[in-house]
C-alpha cells in the first residue's frame, strides 16, 4: 500500500511537472526591456531578446521595385478600363502592377486578377476587389496620414504579405443555433481572439465593424468619484477589456504601452501612442464600413464568413505583432501614386459608393 | 520516537475499536468507521462516522441541485457536445441576467432565469450548512467560533451575489458561475470602477489576507519546531505549560521582543481570517453604490500620488474640436 501510494504520487508529480513545462508558454531570459514612462509606474515594453529578433525577422518590408523612366503617356489613355490610376504614366503603372503581383499573388501571378486574353476584362472578382483596395490604400495614405499612418504609409504588402487573402482577417462570430441554447452572453469560449480569456468574443463586430454613433462606447469608467449618473454595467467593461487585449496582442505590447494602468481612463497620464490608437479605432471602423463591407456582393460565397459577411480588418491585419507595421519602414515613399487622394471615391462595378466622410 | 518533522505523519495511532466520540442527545451519526492509511498520512487515520441529520441532507440536496443546474447550462452552451464540454470547461459559465432585466425575479430561463434558480439553491445550501455547523458545535458543548468565521465568508458571498446587485438595482451586477468567467469578471469589476486597489477596504482585506498567511506560517512553524517537546498538545500546554511553550515563547521574545500566548495566537489568526472577508465585503458593497471611481476618490482624498508628465500634455481626442473624422 505504502509503495503503491509513493509510486502513484511520484508519477502524478512527474506528469504535472512535464505539463507545466510544456503548456505554460514560458519565455526565458535574456530580456529586452525598455522603460518609457515615469519611473515606478511600470510603463515598460517587455520582450525577450529572442522573441524581439524573431518578430523583427518576420516583418521585413520588401525591397521596392527599381524606379522607371516615366514617359508622357498616361495609363488611362493607353489602356482600356482604367478607373483608379488613369493619370499615372504608363511606365509607373506597369511598375505598380508588377509590385502588386509580388505583394499579393506571387504564386498565382497576373492571372489571379486578370484575364490575360483581355487585360481590361472585369470578369474576375479579384480585379474588382483589387481596384477598391487601391482606392482604400490611397485613402489611408492621405486621409489617415496625419492621424495614424504618418510618413510610413501602407502598401498592399502591409496587410497581404505575399498572400492573396491577408492572414489576419476576421468575420462576425457565428451564433449557436440548434436545440436548447443556454445564453452565453457572447462570451465564455476558448478562443485566441480574446487572449484565451473568457471575455466577450463579439467585441470586433461591436466596436470595429461600423462607424459608431456613440463615440464613447468603449469608455466604461465614471468621470466622477461618486455616482452621479447611472453607470455602465460590468458586461460593458468586459467588452472593452476584450478589445484592449486584442490591441495589445496585435501590437505585441502590454497595457502600459499606452496606459498608466493605475488609472487606465486618464488621458493626462497616458502615452502619446494612446492618441494614435484612438484614431486607429476610427480608421478601422471607416475602412470596414466603407471599403470592406460594401464588397460583400463582389466576393464569392467561399470568401465570406459563416454569417455571409465580408472579411474585415482589425489592428493585427497591418501590425502583425509589431507596434509599428513592418518595423516602421516608410513603405509608401517608393510608390507616391499610392499616397495621392483617390481620383474618384465611387466604388468599382457593382460596388456602392462609400458614405461621405 | 516520532518527531513530527516530516511532511507526512510518521506514526499512525489506531485504536483497536474505532472511536465513536461522546454521546449526544439527538444522534444521527451514519457510516461504519474505518481506518485509512492515506488519510492517516495527513490527518487522523480514522474515517467516520459522519453526522447526517436533516440539515446536512437538505444542504447537500440543495448544493447538488445548484451544481446540476450550473453544469447542465454549461453543457448546453456548447450544444451538448461532450468533448467540447470537457475541453472548454474552464471557460464555460452560467451568466447572470442581462442588465435590461434589472431585478426581475424570473427572467427567461436561458437568459438568466437559471442563474437565479441556481443562486437560490446554492445560497440555501450554504446557509443550511452554516446552521448545521452551529448546531453541531453547540451539541458538542463548543464555542461557535467556526460557524462565525464561516459566516464572514458567507457575508462576502452574499454581498457579491445578492446584496450589492439589490442595491445596484440589477442582477446583472452579480458574478457568473464559472471558473475563468468569475476571474475575468473580477478583473473587469476593478477596471469598471477605476482600480479597486484604491479602495481602502480592499487594502484592509489584503492586509488581513496576507497577514493571515504570515500568522499561519509563524504559528505552524513554531509548533512544528517545538513538537519534539510536545508542543502539538496545545491545549494541555495552555493550562499546564511545559518546556515546549516556554521555548516557543522565548524564541519570539528573543527575536521580536514580544510573544503571543498559546491561546492568544489563535485569537489573532481567527480575527485576521475573519476580517479578510468582512472588510472585503464592505469594500465590494461600497463599489458602485457609494463610490463610482476609486482612483478619482483616492485623488480627491490625497491617497493617489501625482507623477510628473514625461510625454508632454496628452489630451482626450473626444474633447478636442474637430478630432472625430
Amino acid at each position: 500500500m505504502k509503495t503503491v501510494g509513493a509510486i502513484v504520487a511520484g508519477v502524478v508529480a512527474l506528469f504535472l511537472t512535464i505539463a507545466q513545462f510544456g503548456t505554460a508558454g514560458w519565455t526565458r531570459p535574456p530580456m529586452l526591456n525598455q522603460q518609457h514612462g515615469f519611473r515606478g509606474t511600470g510603463m515598460d515594453v517587455i520582450q525577450t531578446k529572442a522573441g524581439a529578433a524573431e518578430i523583427k525577422a518576420a516583418n521585413v518590408a520588401p525591397v521596392p521595385a527599381d524606379p522607371v523612366e516615366a514617359g508622357t503617356d498616361k495609363a488611362g489613355a493607353v489602356y482600356e478600363n482604367v478607373k483608379v490610376l488613369q493619370d499615372l504614366p504608363v511606365e509607373e503603372f506597369n511598375r505598380l502592377m508588377v509590385s502588386m503581383t509580388e505583394w499579393v499573388s506571387p504564386q498565382q501571378g497576373c492571372t489571379y486578377c486578370h484575364n490575360t486574353e483581355n487585360m481590361a476584362d472585369d470578369s474576375l472578382y479579384q480585379k474588382r476587389v483589387a481596384r477598391r483596395m487601391l482606392q482604400m490604400t490611397q485613402h489611408i495614405n492621405t486621409d489617415w496620414k496625419e492621424k495614424h499612418v504618418g510618413e510610413a504609409g501602407v502598401t498592399c504588402y502591409t496587410c497581404h504579405r505575399g498572400n492573396p487573402v491577408p492572414a489576419q482577417i476576421w468575420f462576425d462570430a457565428p451564433s449557436p443555433t440548434r436545440g436548447f441554447i443556454a445564453r452565453n452572453n457572447g462570451q465564455n469560449l476558448a478562443t485566441p481572439s480574446t487572449g484565451l480569456a473568457s471575455l466577450p468574443y463579439t467585441y470586433l463586430q461591436d466596436y470595429l465593424a461600423r462607424p459608431d454613433p456613440d463615440q464613447g462606447a468603449i469608455r466604461v469608467n465614471a468621470t466622477t468619484a461618486l455616482p452621479e449618473s447611472p453607470g455602465k454595467p460590468i458586461q460593458a467593461a468586459e467588452r472593452t477589456f476584450a478589445l484592449m487585449i486584442h490591441m495589445s496582442e496585435s501590437l505585441g505590447v502590454n497595457c502600459t504601452y499606452c496606459h498608466n494602468t493605475r488609472a487606465v481612463a486618464e488621458w493626462s497620464q497616458s502615452a502619446p501612442q494612446r492618441t494614435l490608437a484612438w484614431h486607429a479605432i476610427r480608421m478601422v471602423r471607416d475602412l470596414n464600413a466603407n471599403y470592406l463591407t460594401p464588397l460583400t456582393s463582389v466576393f464569392p460565397a467561399s470568401r465570406l464568413g459563416p454569417k455571409g459577411d465580408a472579411p474585415k480588418l482589425n489592428c493585427a491585419t497591418c501590425h502583425n505583432g509589431q507596434s509599428k507595421p513592418l518595423g516602421g519602414a516608410h513603405v509608401v515613399e517608393a510608390y507616391p501614386e499610392l499616397a495621392v487622394a483617390p481620383a474618384t471615391t465611387s466604388g468599382p462595378q457593382g460596388v456602392p459608393a462609400p458614405a461621405a466622410q | 520516537m516520532a518527531y513530527y518533522q516530516n511532511i507526512f505523519t510518521q506514526v499512525q495511532v489506531r485504536p483497536r475499536v474505532p472511536e465513536h466520540g461522546i454521546p449526544v442527545a439527538v444522534d444521527a451519526r451514519v457510516g461504519r468507521p474505518f481506518n485509512s492509511y492515506l488519510f492517516g498520512l495527513i490527518g487522523n487515520g480514522q474515517v467516520g462516522p459522519i453526522y447526517g441529520g436533516y440539515l446536512g441532507a437538505l444542504s447537500l440536496a440543495c448544493g447538488l441541485i445548484a451544481f446540476e443546474i450550473i453544469g447542465l447550462n454549461m453543457w448546453a452552451s456548447v450544444n451538448w457536445d461532450p468533448v467540447q464540454f470537457v475541453r472548454q470547461l474552464p471557460w464555460l459559465a452560467l451568466e447572470p441576467p442581462l442588465p435590461k432585466y434589472g431585478l426581475k425575479v424570473l427572467p427567461p430561463l436561458n437568459e438568466g432565469g437559471w442563474w437565479l434558480i441556481a443562486g437560490f439553491f446554492l445560497t440555501a445550501s450554504i446557509l443550511l450548512w452554516w446552521l448545521r455547523l452551529y448546531r453541531r458545535a453547540r451539541a458538542l458543548g463548543l464555542g461557535t467560533h467556526v460557524p462565525w468565521a464561516f459566516a464572514s465568508a458567507i457575508w462576502l458571498y452574499l454581498v457579491l451575489g445578492f446584496i450589492r446587485p439589490l442595491m445596484m438595482g440589477s442582477w446583472s451586477e452579480a458574478v457568473p458561475f464559472g471558473i475563468l468567467p468569475h476571474l475575468d469578471w473580477t478583473a473587469a469589476f476593478s477596471l469598471r470602477y477605476g482600480n479597486l486597489f484604491y479602495n481602502p477596504f480592499h487594502m484592509l482585506s489584503i492586509v488581513f489576507l496576507y497577514g493571515s498567511t504570515l500568522l499561519f506560517a509563524m504559528h505552524g512553524g513554531t509548533i512544528l519546531a517545538c513538537s519534539r517537546y510536545g508542543a502539538e498538545r496545545e491545549i494541555d500546554q495552555i493550562v499546564d505549560r511545559g518546556t515546549a511553550t516556554e521555548r516557543a515563547a522565548l524564541f519570539w521574545r528573543w527575536t521580536m521582543g514580544f510573544n503571543a500566548t498559546m491561546e492568544s495566537v489563535h485569537r489573532w489568526a481567527w480575527w485576521f481570517a475573519v476580517l479578510t472577508t468582512l472588510t472585503g465585503g464592505i469594500g465590494i458593497l461600497l463599489t458602485g453604490t457609494v463610490v463610482d471611481n476609486w482612483y478619482l476618490w483616492a485623488v480627491k482624498h490625497g491617497v493617489a500620488p501625482a507623477y510628473p508628465e514625461v510625454f508632454g500634455p496628452i489630451h482626450d481626442p473626444l474633447k478636442a474640436t474637430g478630432a472625430t473624422p
